[in-house]
């Protein structure tokens, strides 16, 4: 089977399709088959990622037709460890959504079948952007993938949920705009440098003149960091955490942020190695403020959900300032960060919503006393948490851990700084729990359920995953280490010798 | 010694099938019975165009300088053209069809007893058939026209049925005709600025024929103030009627007063007629003389762009905001007209066809929107549509997302071969342009959906109607079309770029 990637694109597709003819008041049909659906293509994805080549750094699963030739534009597929990693994020977080907001969709704008059908489509367009070699079909997913999640956040929300759908969506647009002016900017460069193409290699190795290639790597880049969050382009996203439903979050901030991290590395760096070089700088600045930022206004949230949105900023910069350390490093942390933090966030918003669902409010204030009331939902939530403030033992620290080492070796102001993120989060996370989960129980509280079977069996993989990757993260950074070595080596950056020698004595 | 003129009748056959179509229309009107003559014009109407049709694609490979004595000009791009048009015209025809849209006695004062009568019997307008054909005339002539007199009588007879048309409106009568005739003035207005450009440009040349006027220009340079003026004034009749900044006042206010299947067919099919008029022009003729008009042209596009999108946003009726839209993409179009390269050629059709498309979808969704007084375009009305008409307010995202330039949809892959056939012609300042109002235009075309699919209904008064079966075949062929010209538009693109050439 040589259409590995195509086949798994195409599952959740064809789910959604069946999932159209069905009738609108079997919702639980509905629900069932979008679970069997998603299941199926995590099953796939993972017999895929079995025969994946850990020895290779060429793109793997390769598959390329022409689509609009008159363009030189090709329907061409393939990945390597970074891509293979994050699709596996992607098509195991959709099951365990479902799983999770297995009610979420009920007293949504539209029946829960629309709800499904949106969620499948999306994971079609997750499962494209991060496997499209061609910058134009890259770009095709990475806009046609905010009409489901406008879908998504507006239709299914709560709250202002309308007014955050469309900031949402205005912001990605411009982002997207900007990056679509550089990619027909790329387009007529190669048509002048012999032949029309869109190849990510191909247009790898165009000349630029040093203005065009700075011009270009900012609008790719711009369009990267409004979806990655960073500070300054971040303001969106707490927005649309607080209006859609947790299991609309998980996808948001666990699957589709990554699309910027990802295209950072797949795109501005091997596209335009020396504008990136030029602009590194600006970039590991506005990362540290985006680190510190983030934690700050995270400590000062009173709403539980922006609050996992603003820890989210705070991540985020850890992982854009691995990606721009250029350090080996530094660049398999950042991509391992992408999936620890696709778990812990989700583990995170996905108990948040529980805790909101049941409570009826998303203030901190309004919980209390958890511990005793519900405390396998306290305990998770802990678990959660701590598993973002990133504990050794825990898979968010290996990356931490490399990310900072990464970037120390290279700039190692910006990595102390940094490191006073550590601290911050360790406010973010705990004030939260002695509140929500310690003290006299807030009146209210005093019923409220534990979590059932169903949000047991939805979290425990997510527990599981963080606890396996945290002990042992080898066989990830199997996969990603070459892929990051790769990546960096064809940019053109090589890791900083080191300074110290034997006598220093370590 | 006189010679008989040579006539090419294969090649000018589509034209005359038309008008021959159109006379006998006129025919049917003055012998039929009224009630005969509902299906019998529709009936003759699609097929004299599904056989105009036929006989383009019959004729696509040839190509002819000569075909009525040097005035008609037939080439690969002349017929994708006509073919454009003819099939816009066809989906056009369909909603015209629907009668519900046109008062059923034109010549009957607004609120008279006449008027009044009419209503009660049930008469049916049928004489916009015949008008409509005329008019399609005009538009297939128009972009194949090869002498500046011919294409003056083309723009006539293209304008003329627009401007009557323009007036037919069942309700709201007044601000209908109001419409046609300002239509008319302004039009009458471009027409004598056009005939003036003309004249300068016989002055400077000594000839009418486009020939003739590329190779004064070869020879002469462009050291005239003649050429110059010809230039401008031909320039603005042409902009006036593709409705670019600053000649698109009238645009609003007649995409408004018109019966909306009227206001599909004008916005659609003569947006084609004209610019390929424009680009036949602009390619052949003045091409050599580039540096004297793109800077102003350029200017002119950048303007009509960021105008037409920033005033839509603050439009509360939905045909306007559809017109200032149509002002907008006329911007976008005219970077293709810039390009002056066989790219800006292929991305203009391509774009003229897939946003004719669109438009027609678009209109088509109005005219299903009503409540007991006729069609609601009042756009906070339009609010919750997509919870009592989830089908139809789809259509109309798709459409709006397909104007917006998003992925998968036509307008995507317009946008961007209409932007990278600017940006390989240098012009990168209207690439950026572009792609800052396509920014700003993404705001208004979001807010249409959020009030369909987000807001509750402030007004339950608001209805959708089931489309009769024309309308919708019209809904769901330019509904298909703009999917599978987002998805897979391979085929159109290599076969516009395999055909569309200019001859001189």
């Amino acid at each position: 089977m040589s259409n590995w990637l195509t086949i798994i694109g195409l599952i959740p597709l064809v789910g959604a399709l069946i999932l159209a003819t069905l009738n609108k008041s079997n919702e639980l049909l509905a629900k069932q088959i979008a679970l069997a659906i998603s299941i199926l293509t995590a099953v796939v994805t993972l017999l895929m990622a079995l025969q994946f080549d850990r020895g290779m750094t060429d793109l793997q699963f390769v598959e390329s037709y022409q689509w609009i030739s008159s363009f030189g534009i090709k329907y061409a597929l393939g990945v390597d460890g970074i891509a293979l990693v994050l699709i596996l994020l992607s098509v195991i977080l959709v099951p365990i959504v479902i799983v999770a907001g297995w009610n979420e969709a009920v007293g949504g704008r539209w029946s829960v079948k629309t709800f499904y059908i949106l969620v499948l489509v999306l994971e079609t367009m997750m499962v494209g952007v991060f496997s499209a070699t061609d910058v134009f079909l890259f770009y095709v997913f990475f806009e046609a993938m905010l009409i489901p999640v406008y879908f998504l956040i507006g239709g299914y929300g709560t709250g202002a949920r309308a007014a955050a759908a469309v900031k949402f969506l205005l912001y990605s647009l411009f982002g997207g705009l900007l990056m679509l002016a550089a990619i027909i900017a790329l387009y007529v460069i190669s048509l002048s440098q012999g032949g029309a193409t869109f190849d990510t290699t191909a247009l790898s190795h165009l000349e630029l003149s040093r203005t065009t290639e700075n011009f270009l790597f900012l609008a790719f880049f711009i369009a990267f960091a409004i979806k990655a969050p960073l500070w300054p382009m971040h303001t969106w996203l707490p927005d649309a955490a607080d209006s859609a439903t947790p299991g609309t979050s998980v996808l948001l901030l666990g699957v589709l942020d990554k699309v910027g991290t990802f295209g950072m590395i797949r795109y501005c760096l091997q596209l335009f190695p020396d504008a990136s070089k030029t602009f590194t700088p600006l970039i590991i600045t506005l990362s540290v403020i985006s680190i510190i930022y983030g934690a700050i206004l995270a400590i000062g949230q009173k709403d539980i959900k922006r609050l996992i949105a603003f820890t989210s900023i705070s991540h985020f910069g850890f992982i854009t300032m691995g990606i721009f350390a250029m350090t080996t490093q530094g660049h398999s942390g950042a991509t391992l960060y992408m999936v620890n933090h696709g778990f812990s966030t989700a583990a995170l918003f996905l108990v948040a919503g529980w805790m909101t669902s049941r409570r009826g409010s998303s203030t901190i204030a309004d919980f209390g006393g958890l511990q005793r009331v519900t405390p396998v939902m306290a305990w998770s939530f802990f678990f959660a948490g701590m598993s973002s403030l990133a504990l050794p033992g825990l898979s968010s620290f290996v990356s931490e851990f490399l990310v900072l080492v990464g970037t120390y070796t290279r700039y190692p102001l910006a990595a102390i700084i940094a490191t006073f993120g550590i601290v911050l989060a360790a406010l973010y996370i705990l004030i939260p729990v002695q509140r929500a989960l310690h003290g006299p129980t807030t009146p209210g509280n005093e019923s409220l359920p534990d979590l059932n079977l169903r949000e047991k069996i939805a979290i425990a993989p997510v527990v599981a995953v963080i606890i396996f990757l945290g002990f042992y993260p080898a066989p990830a950074l199997n996969i990603i280490n070459p892929a990051a070595e790769h990546t960096l080596s064809v940019s053109g950056f090589s890791d900083p010798a080191p300074q110290m020698t034997g006598k220093a004595g370590h | 010694m006189f010679n008989t003129p040579f006539l090419d009748y294969s090649i000018l056959s589509p034209m005359l099938i038309v008008l021959a179509g159109a006379i006998i229309g006129v025919l049917i009107e003055a012998f039929a019975s009224r009630a005969l003559r509902p299906l019998l014009q529709l009936s003759t109407t699609l097929g004299t165009l599904v056989l105009s049709l036929a006989q383009v694609i019959r004729i696509r490979n040839t190509s002819s300088l000569t075909a009525a004595i040097g005035s008609v000009t037939f080439d690969g791009a002349g017929a994708i053209m006509q073919g454009s048009i003819l099939i816009i015209g066809i989906l056009a025809i369909l909603l015209i069809a629907d009668q519900e849209n046109f008062t059923p006695v034109a010549a009957a004062l607004p609120g008279s007893e006449e008027e009044r009568e009419s209503l009660l019997t049930g008469h049916q307008l049928t004489e916009v058939f015949p008008l409509t054909l005329f008019a399609i005339a005009g538009m297939l002539l128009f972009p194949v026209s090869s002498d500046l007199i011919t294409l003056f009588v083309a723009l006539e007879m293209l304008s003329l049925p627009l401007y009557l048309m323009a007036g037919l409106s069942r309700r709201r009568r007044l601000l209908s005709q109001e419409s046609a005739l300002k239509y008319f003035l302004l039009g009458a207005f471009s027409s004598a600025f056009f005939l003036f450009g003309a004249a300068f440009l016989y002055g400077y040349s000594g000839t009418l024929s486009f020939a003739g006027i590329h190779e004064a220009v070869a020879g002469n340079g462009s050291n005239s103030v003649f050429l110059l003026i010809g230039i401008v004034f031909l320039s603005v009749g042409l902009l006036f009627k593709v409705g670019a900044a600053p000649f698109h006042a009238w645009t609003p206010d007649v995409y408004q007063g018109a019966p909306t299947a009227v206001t599909a067919f004008m916005a659609a099919a003569t947006k084609v007629a004209a610019f390929g008029a424009m680009l036949r022009i602009f390619y052949t003729v003045f091409g050599g003389v580039a540096d004297l008009w793109r800077p102003v042209m350029s200017l002119i596009a950048i303007v009509t762009m960021l105008l037409g999108s920033l005033v839509a946003i603050a439009q509360r009726d939905v045909k306007r905001m559809l017109a200032y839209s149509s002002i907008a993409h006329a911007g976008f179009l005219l970077t293709g007209v810039l390009a002056l390269n066989k790219a800006g050629l292929d991305a203009t059709l391509f774009y003229l066809f897939a946003y004719g498309i669109a438009t027609l979808g678009a209109f088509a969704v109005v005219t299903l929107v009503r409540d007991s007084a006729g069609e609601v375009t009042d756009l906070n009305r339009w609010s919750g549509l997509g919870k009592r008409a989830p089908f139809v307010a789809t259509l109309f995202a798709g459409y709006l997302l397909a104007f917006a330039g998003i992925p998968l949809t036509s307008g995507f892959i317009g946008k961007f071969s209409i932007f990278s056939a600017a940006y390989e012609s240098g012009n990168k300042a209207v690439v950026i342009a572009g792609v800052l109002s396509s920014a700003i235009a993404a705001f208004f075309y979001i807010r249409v959906i959020v009030l369909m699919f987000f807001t509750e209904a402030s007004d339950e008064s608001t209805s959708v109607l089931i489309p009769s079966s024309l309308t919708r075949i019209t809904l769901l062929v330019t509904a298909a079309l703009t999917l599978i010209l987002g998805v897979y538009p391979a085929p159109l693109l290599n076969f516009i770029h395999s055909l569309a050439l200019f001859i001189r």
